[in-house]
């Protein structure tokens, strides 16, 4: 009976949390633009996206920034983390509350002060203004995964590592970095994703003809959705499926080898 | 002694890295021609073939209201080369002296202009120096004659109608809403009396429960789709409803409505005004007008749409008013920073109650 | 080793850059007029009716939809906790994956569904009854935002339930300790530090959006979130929209501060 009850209960919440997203892919395969009435099968919404080209921009914009920004702030944030793990207590924790101030700040004040500094520094908003906006935002994800590897390091193999001659960097690169991996690369991922779901910073900060899947989605909701926008999130979706559920299997399975 | 150089060309690189990513920051290609317009408000395979037939590269933005285009302009937060907004908007722009006057000599299809549509402009711009018509239009009401009688709906009160209460649109554009209280009160849409604007302000107010979405362009779609049964739109789409739905019936008001010119002017500051003239010209060549025609459906002040166009479009008294038509109609005039604030502040009173 | 400290002047110049100068700029327009003169104004502008009103029904709402998240995720990440590990991986798999989904894509399918030509009330009317009003009210609102935020509730919730030592909750059943004591006198109160940070992580953006209440509430209710945002987008007026938002920031280091006082380890921490 309890165990009914429990299942039921993470029924109703898959369903809350499913449904919603369900729908749109059911309606993308939908032959009129209804949104209630299904008026039989068809792929037309999925041509007419793929060949729309604001949405095909608008999602080359997401993946170039989110790889970018991703990139920048994962190799800014490990140096960083190399330089703030030999710094002072003092200093660490001057740092660490000044990393955490972009994520845990509103996303509305983030881009309207960025989009300000911007535009006092006389910066042109444009492609770039959002890249840096997104490091900005990102780097602190980077930091918070990397830091507490960098805590776990055992020094001593570095150390070791110097003692038998190998130079600083062959031994960072040999010996240091395979230990930090996992860290870095959650790091990138939490960053890509964060950058990839921005609307509201990047809604500030893009400049002119800059659109990303979440500003063209806002847009395109005050003119009118349509249902091109279903067979996008119907691909994202199956993509973010594919991804995640790829990455889980790895992990599980390296973790099964452990 | 070698790892500090090491280290320290690691810290030069990535410095030299950052500082590459600011520039590419600046970027703004200034050979390709940047234009400002409203969302859905040219038949978007036009921009393909401009770059087809004159090899500039268009970088197009939309943007929802006069009011978001403003800022942009005025504190450059993008660099445009052409814009498109309303009188209104424009008279304002021109006023703070933010407009090029154009150089008609690179506008040779401007010949086309129907005159008596740029009355409009006239009245802020002689001779229409700073300003190009793109469309013209009016605002009225459009209603589902399956749940409303037809020719039932002849004033701007019946948008107050509690019959109809959970089923109104009303546009969610600081002047196009409040001139719809104001001509339902008997006012004038460009008042700055206080109390003529309380008025409208508190029936805006009365009207907020009854109301089911403030929309501007996704209107169309909400009566079209059955969601809304009565609500305010542009005398350009209804066309386009009917043909969705064909119980929809437009009209508009007897009080009289808002009538607009939109137009095509080119910021003092704009980077590429040569192409900026090449757009503008396109936009009045007789292909490209005729297709935003059949896009859009706004009267295209454009003597060639005119011939052109089927004649159940060109006789149609909505698209091509009759000089008799337009009497009691008005257009928005910019009311100076003064008259400027105080809508705001009314507006604000009538969004946040 | 001085200069091993200087890999950390590309992240130093970056907060200096994308941090602490957009803040000094924020407090410097936010405390000036528009011909730069020195005010007050733009903070005090709160107290004026309208933002006034836009503040507490921001706070209202961001307050019911935290709670709901709570009432909601607590339990879950209970049944979470207790159904076995075999499943564990898959199961938070589950719950964490629409949060992937892009945040613009999951409001927008809730504005297509309530619509009132949507899909619950194509079913409501196709069953005989009287279409309901779901979108543009304050419900549908904080429907959005629990949807939206639910996941960042879930996490450090189960994060911290996870990290409890099954040895304490069966030292307290063998003392004879009912289900519900175990669960209010020890999951409950081990499971702060999680709760605390779920409820920053919901209660913030809940406070200070404007694009759900843009997308859901019709342009009929406005947050702080919004009058911020069109002070920036229409008014423009960046000095008032700079003031306000200095007061939104109260708010937000109010809840920072209750997070780490409840949260000293960095617990709750979801990542």
């Amino acid at each position: 009976m309890k165990k009914l009850i429990k299942g039921f209960y993470l029924f109703l919440i898959i369903l809350f949390l499913y449904l919603p997203i369900f729908t749109l892919m059911v309606f993308s395969f939908n032959g009129s633009k209804s949104m209630s009435v299904w008026t039989g099968f068809s792929t037309m919404w999925y041509k007419e996206m793929a060949t729309d080209p604001m949405i095909v921009e608008a999602i080359w914009n997401t993946f170039t920034i989110a790889v970018a920004a991703g990139v920048i702030a994962t190799v800014v944030g490990t140096l960083a983390c190399i330089g703030i793990s030999v710094m002072s207590k003092r200093s660490e924790s001057l740092i660490m509350g000044f990393n955490n101030i972009p994520l845990l700040n509103a996303d509305i004040v983030t881009g309207i002060a960025l989009m300000m500094s911007f535009l006092v520094f006389g910066i042109t908003l444009s492609w770039g203004t959002v890249l840096l906006s997104h490091v900005t935002f990102c780097l602190p994800y980077v930091i918070l995964s990397v830091m507490p590897k960098f805590k776990q390091l055992t020094i001593t193999n570095y150390e070791a590592a110097l003692d038998l001659g190998a130079t600083p960097l062959y031994a960072f690169w040999k010996v240091v970095l395979p230990e930090l991996r996992p860290g870095i690369i959650s790091g990138f991922l939490l960053a890509f994703t964060m950058s990839v779901d921005d609307f509201v910073v990047t809604h500030f900060t893009r400049g002119a003809g800059i659109n990303t899947i979440s500003t063209l989605i806002y847009s395109q909701a005050k003119v009118g959705i349509r249902p091109t926008l279903f067979a996008l999130s119907t691909v994202i979706f199956v993509m973010v499926l594919v991804v995640l559920g790829v990455s889980n299997f790895i992990s599980q399975r390296s973790e099964d080898e452990e | 002694m070698r790892k500090k150089k090491v280290l320290l060309a690691g810290v030069a690189l990535a410095m030299a890295f950052l500082s590459m990513v600011m520039l590419s920051g600046c970027g703004h290609d200034k050979n390709a021609l940047y234009i400002y317009n409203f969302g859905d408000y040219i038949d978007p395979d036009l921009i393909e073939e401009f770059t087809k037939e004159t090899g500039i590269k268009v970088v197009y933005s939309t943007f929802d209201t006069n009011e978001e285009l403003y800022p942009v302009i005025r504190n450059r937060t993008a660099s445009y080369d052409v814009i498109c907004a309303s009188d209104y908007m424009l008279e304002k722009m021109l006023e703070e002296k933010m407009l090029t006057e154009m150089d008609y000599d690179q506008i040779p299809n401007s010949e086309f202009l129907m005159p008596e549509f740029s009355a409009n402009i006239e009245k802020f711009d002689k001779g229409a120096k700073h300003v190009v018509p793109h469309t013209w239009g009016t605002m009225g009401i459009m209603y589902n004659t399956e749940k409303i009688p037809e020719g039932s709906v002849k004033s701007w009160n019946d948008l107050w109608n509690e019959k109809y209460s959970g089923s109104i649109v009303m546009p969610d554009s600081m002047r196009d809403t409040m001139a719809v209280a104001l001509k339902a009160k008997g006012y004038s849409l460009n008042t700055t009396k206080k109390k003529e604007l309380a008025a409208a302000t508190k029936y805006l107010i009365k009207q907020k429960p009854m109301v089911y979405k403030y929309a501007n362009d996704a209107a169309r779609d909400l009566l079209v789709g059955n969601s809304a049964d009565i609500g305010v739109i542009w005398s350009g789409e209804y066309i386009y409803c009917q043909e969705l739905n064909p119980s929809l019936r437009f009209v508009i008001p007897e009080e009289g409505s808002e009538q607009f010119i939109d137009g095509w002017a080119i910021p003092k500051e704009a980077e590429n005004k040569k192409a900026a003239y090449k757009w503008i010209n396109f936009m009045l060549s007789k292909k490209a007008a005729l297709k935003n025609f059949d896009y859009l459906y706004y009267t295209i002040p454009n003597k060639q749409v005119k011939i052109g166009i089927d004649e159940k479009f060109s006789n149609d008294r909505v698209i091509f008013p009759l000089a008799d038509d337009l009497k009691s109609n008005e257009a928005l005039r910019y009311l100076g920073p003064d008259g400027d604030k105080l809508y705001t502040d009314y507006w604000k009173e009538f969004k946040s109650e | 080793m001085t200069f091993r400290k200087l890999l950390a002047a590309p992240f130093i110049f970056w907060i200096i850059a994308g941090t602490v100068i957009p803040l000094g700029v924020i407090g410097f327009y936010g405390f000036t007029t528009r011909d730069r003169n020195f005010t007050f104004e733009n903070i005090t502008a709160i107290f004026t009716a309208e933002h006034a009103q836009a503040l507490l029904l921001a706070l209202l709402l961001a307050a019911i939809s935290t709670l709901i998240c709570f009432v909601l995720a607590f339990p879950l990440s209970l049944i979470l906790r207790s159904s076995g590990l075999g499943q564990k991986g898959f199961m938070v798999f589950i719950f964490i994956l629409p949060m992937w989904m892009n945040f613009l894509l999951r409001t927008m399918a809730w504005q297509v569904i309530l619509e009132k030509g949507g899909l619950i009330n194509a079913i409501i009317t196709s069953m005989g009854f009287e279409p309901l009003e779901l979108i543009n009210t304050s419900g549908a609102i904080v429907l959005g935002m629990v949807y939206d935020f639910l996941p960042f509730m879930v996490l450090p919730i189960y994060n911290t339930l996870m990290k409890i030592d099954d040895n304490i909750i069966e030292a307290a059943y063998d003392l004879g300790a009912t289900h519900k004591r175990v669960i209010w006198n020890i999951l409950l109160p081990l499971s702060i530090p999680g709760i605390a940070s779920g409820v920053t992580m919901v209660f913030v953006p809940a406070l200070t959006t404007f694009v759900i209440s843009n997308m859901l509430g019709g342009g009929k209710i406005n947050l702080i979130g919004n009058i911020i945002e069109q002070e920036f987008t229409t008014s423009a007026n960046w000095n008032l929209g700079s003031g306000l938002s200095l007061i939104m920031m109260i708010f937000i280091v109010g809840s920072m501060m209750l997070l780490s006082k409840l949260d000293k380890e960095g617990e709750g921490n979801f990542i």
